[in-house]
């Protein structure tokens, strides 16, 4: 797309510097742990070695005995206050600190307050606590079963382990088509827990400044204002009211989604810091972040998918226990417990599907929180890419050609799923036909049948993924009753520069300048020009925050709308001076010209200065506007990705050779932003496919809590990634633009994981889990009788 | 304890206890607050500073053990108003997203670029592997380094 504005005013189109770099390159950024007042507090905090345990005695002596320990804060002194449970998001319970029991290893037991990072360390060591251990459940397929030990015993009438069952779609017709299906392929598939591991923790500091009751805490949040809304209504009886509570999201270190939750170590900061009056930091470290936050995924499949003998896919058929930890915290939209799983059609014109999720507890921490995904559309995408895949060798097909043969075509958009979501836009073959001239798929096949026939094992993966982002239409989406609407604020000054400010939160992704640069496409006004502040609930308008690749489809959009406002304005403002009518003037980025005389024009800049100096009588003064953003619909952002692996026969280590990976992510405000959104994305889709998992003993024993052994890929393992792009607009967005932080991370999984598959598939093998490690593939070697 | 040592060129001296960690006396008593912790293991590199021009995990060094020695930081990387190539680079290349690993970054590829001055691309993915970015794929970071060792070797260099 040739840009509209010049490269001085930066509009869409422009791979513009970004504007917050000066200051992370210098070490000049504010992060959460460079907040700094005087009198500040620490705190830390005690954490359990079980993963189920009756608390029978905190002793807190010999920590309150410690140089610098101030107090020992533990469940019995926040339930003096109904302080010690919190809802989660998704409207369940969590402990803030526990009264009877812990449920998992590593959560929090008690909290050290202290003068300094040091001596609330010390006071922590120092607090001793008996336990008395309980049967622990890991398993949740286990935690089903009749006789297992009910964990959730603070609730009354629970008699067993399961939260909710969920289902979507029509279960007739799918068992329909199944009955009457020519061919069908079934796989369990295990979509294992892994954690964003940002590489900076969460924290906060917490300042109740009791002369004027009003509490400040900066805190690494990708949700501001509903934070602000959350603590509220949760401490709104001891006197924290939403008036008097300002939440500021500082610089983030990356957030991934596990920035969205309200940990317990906020809470208790809190509550110190209202009970003391002075200002108290929190900081988790690596381990504690690992081990007690949020998880991503834990979904065991069992999926189904029908076809005709020709290759036509018919029906789709899925069964997911989905592993919650011990209360359900998931960060989903509350209409969808399973997120947006049921987009697991994906980019396939399927008549019939049928999808079931059952929520289960088991002795894990909490969470089904987003890893770098739109609600659980990575567990969506990985399932059907990997189902498609195996008709494909089961039908003796080839991949690529029985997805162009079942692709929902340019045609049928906008296109109604078989499991209800309306696609707005997509060119699925176009992606795919794309990726596979650059990488030569007929080259690559043709040289893996010579490899083949010398024992080398050399496999090709392709996914062609369909996103689903941008949530959401408030008739069906919510969180805590929260409409997922977002915002922008624009104030224009007198002398022609602009501030706005945003319901959102960046984290790395660019939002100072992608959001300026809206700006700049639509007022004309250079985007060097326009100051953007998020974060700040104390002046930022009033939206849901950043996760789902939300801020360009919903935010985004409210920037043009909001712009459109202003513009009308400034037309208002250039007919007066020109003295001609609104409807003579003509708008091109920038300056409004009096049609058949383009001499005659007036720019932005004058008629925001006749705002404030020259404006007509009758009208307000001053050039600003504020839109809230209810999004028709979701944005589909797809794409089509290829790998080439060669797999080692004596290490059983999985090579990625090449991987091309071509997006669309409709209309691009900034091309340098969406290719490095797309690098990073493909890297966190690597990692969960060859390297992360967390994974429990039979005791509940976290097996990958540290960075030791729990492994986010190096420069070294990060394949040169290939990537590219085709551009189908969104109908429905103001800017034509659908979103792109997170596509990368959904569909890199299943390319991989098909990759590997293919490679082996001659041998028998016919699924991999991820991560395929290298101790993984030597085993199927093995059993397959694969020899160096 | 006492601590004296020259951290940007700059004397700095401090009273503290022997087993403060190098970075915590960076960041918490000489309040330069450019360079991170993300593990306090030596895994990810975020607190990657210079220690007479090697490049050291503070994290996982105290801060008597850098006595009387040099230390570089992030903030001495722009001298007299004046950006160091690499800075440049990483601006101009996006070699970062949200800047937490980038001072770690820096002083990696600064003090790898002083031995090696016409890195291939493999020479500089082993040279960052011990410093973890979440955000980039990496892709552009050795985008920056290629770019910053062009500029030096054309005469950028200090």
């Amino acid at each position: 797309m040739t840009p509209r504005t010049s490269p001085e005013v930066g509009g869409m189109g422009h791979s513009m510097r970004r504007k917050e770099d000066p200051r992370f390159i210098r070490g000049k950024g504010t992060y959460v742990d460079d907040v700094e007042l005087p009198g500040m507090l620490w705190l830390d905090i005690v954490r359990s070695p079980y993963a189920h345990a009756k608390i029978v005695r905190i002793d807190t002596a010999k920590a309150l005995a410690t140089p610098g320990v101030l107090a020992v804060i533990t469940g019995k002194d926040l339930e003096k206050y109904n302080l010690h449970w919190m809802p989660t998001l998704m409207s369940d319970t969590q402990m803030v600190l526990p009264v009877d029991k812990v449920m998992y290893q590593a959560q929090e037991v008690a909290a050290v307050l202290a003068t300094s990072r040091y001596a609330a360390a010390d006071g922590a060591a120092a607090v001793s606590v008996d336990y008395d251990p309980l049967p622990v459940v890991v398993d949740p397929k286990k935690a089903l079963a009749p006789g297992a030990p009910v964990l959730r015993t603070d609730k009354k009438d629970k008699k067993d382990n399961h939260i909710w069952h969920w289902e979507w779609g029509d279960r007739n017709a799918t068992d329909r088509a199944f009955d009457g299906a020519e061919v069908t392929v079934k796989q369990d598939i295990y979509i294992p827990r892994i954690h964003v591991s940002s590489i900076e923790t969460c924290g906060c500091v917490a300042y109740f400044d009791k002369v004027n009751d009003k509490l400040t805490v900066w805190m690494t949040t990708q949700a501001p204002h509903a934070i602000r809304t959350v603590f509220a209504l949760v401490a709104g009886h001891v006197g924290l009211e939403e008036h008097k509570i300002r939440i500021i999201s500082p610089d983030i270190g990356g957030g991934f989604g596990g920035k969205v939750p309200v940990y317990p170590g906020y809470v208790i900061a809190v509550a110190a810091s209202v009970l003391t009056g002075k200002p108290v930091k929190w900081i988790e470290d690596r381990m504690e972040n690992l081990q007690a936050d949020s998880f991503a995924r834990d979904y065991h499949i069992t999926a189904e998918l029908a076809a005709k003998k020709d290759g036509t896919l018919t029906a789709l058929r899925i069964k997911t226990l989905a592993d919650h930890g011990y209360t359900d915290a998931a960060a989903n939209p509350s209409k969808f417990p399973a997120g947006l799983f049921h987009v697991c059609t994906g980019s396939y014109d399927l008549k019939a599907a049928h999808v079931e999720v059952d929520g289960v507890y088991t002795n894990k921490p909490p969470g089904g929180i987003a890893y770098r995904c739109s609600f659980r559309v990575t567990e969506a995408v990985h399932t059907i890419e990997r189902m498609v895949d195996l008709m494909a060798h089961q039908l003796g097909q080839d991949p690529a050609e029985l997805r162009m043969k079942n692709f929902v075509k340019p045609e049928q958009f906008p296109y109604k799923s078989a499991l209800g979501w309306e696609y707005d836009s997509g060119n699925y073959g176009g992606a795919l036909q794309k990726a596979m001239e650059q990488i030569g798929y007929a080259q690559l096949r043709r040289e893996q049948v010579e490899k083949r026939q010398r024992g080398q094992l050399m496999g090709i993966g392709i996914s062609s993924f369909t996103e689903i982002v941008g949530a959401g239409p408030s008739k069906h989406f919510d969180i805590l009753g929260l409409k997922m609407f977002d915002s922008c604020e624009i104030r224009v000054h007198p002398t022609g520069k602009a501030i706005a400010r945003f319901g959102t939160k960046s984290q790395g992704q660019g939002h100072e300048t992608t959001y300026a640069q809206i700006l700049a496409e639509e007022l004309g006004i250079p985007a060097k020009d326009i100051q953007i502040e998020e974060g700040d609930t104390d002046t930022a308008p009033y939206g849901l925050g950043t996760y789902a690749s939300r801020s360009t489809p919903v935010a985004g959009a409210a920037a043009a709308v909001a712009a459109g406002k202003v513009r009308d304005k400034a037309r208002k403002l250039a007919a007066h001076m020109l003295e001609v009518a609104e409807e003579d003037l003509v708008w091109e980025p920038g300056k409004f010209s009096v049609k058949g005389a383009p001499s005659k024009s007036k720019t932005i800049q004058e008629c925001a200065f006749a705002a404030y100096t020259n404006h007509p009588q009758g009208m307000e003064a001053g050039l600003e506007a504020v839109s809230y953003y209810d999004p028709p619909n979701l944005t589909y952002p797809f794409g089509s990705y290829i790998c080439v692996v060669d797999i080692d026969t004596g290490t059983g280590e999985v090579k990625i050779r090449r991987f091309v990976a071509i997006d669309d992510c409709g209309n691009i405000i900034n091309p340098m932003i969406v290719e490095g959104q797309v690098h990073g994305g493909l890297t966190m889709g690597l990692a969960p496919a060859l390297y992360e998992e967390i994974s429990y003993d039979e005791n509940g024993n976290i097996q990958g809590g540290s960075f030791i052994d729990y492994l986010v890929p190096t420069a070294v393992e990060t394949p040169k990634w290939e990537v590219g792009n085709t551009v189908t607009p969104s109908p429905h967005h103001p800017l034509g633009a659908k979103g792109v932080g997170e596509s990368a991370t959904v569909g890199a999984p299943a390319a991989i994981a098909n990759a590997v598959v293919d490679a082996l598939w001659h041998l028998g093998v016919r699924h991999v889990d991820i991560p395929i490690t290298p101790a993984k593939v030597w085993k199927l070697l093995r059993d397959k009788g694969v020899t160096e | 304890m006492h601590v004296e040592l020259t951290i940007n060129g700059e004397k700095r001296s401090a009273e503290v206890e022997p087993r403060l960690l190098l970075v915590h006396l960076i960041r918490d008593v000489l309040r330069l607050t450019g360079t991170h912790i993300g593990c306090d293991t030596s895994h990810c590199g975020a607190c990657t500073v210079l220690l007479e021009g090697v490049p050291v995990k503070s994290c996982t060094m105290f801060a008597v053990q850098a006595r009387g020695k040099k230390l570089m930081t992030v903030e001495g990387l722009e001298q007299d108003g004046k950006l160091h190539p690499l800075q440049e680079s990483f601006m101009a290349k996006h070699g970062l997203q949200c800047g937490y690993c980038t001072p770690g970054m820096l002083m990696t590829s600064y003090a790898f670029l002083g031995k090696h001055p016409s890195p291939t691309d493999d020479d500089i993915r082993h040279a960052i592997s011990g410093n973890l970015c979440r955000c980039t794929g990496y892709v552009n970071i050795v985008k920056s380094v290629e770019h910053a060792a062009a500029t030096l070797r054309d005469g950028g260099a200090r």
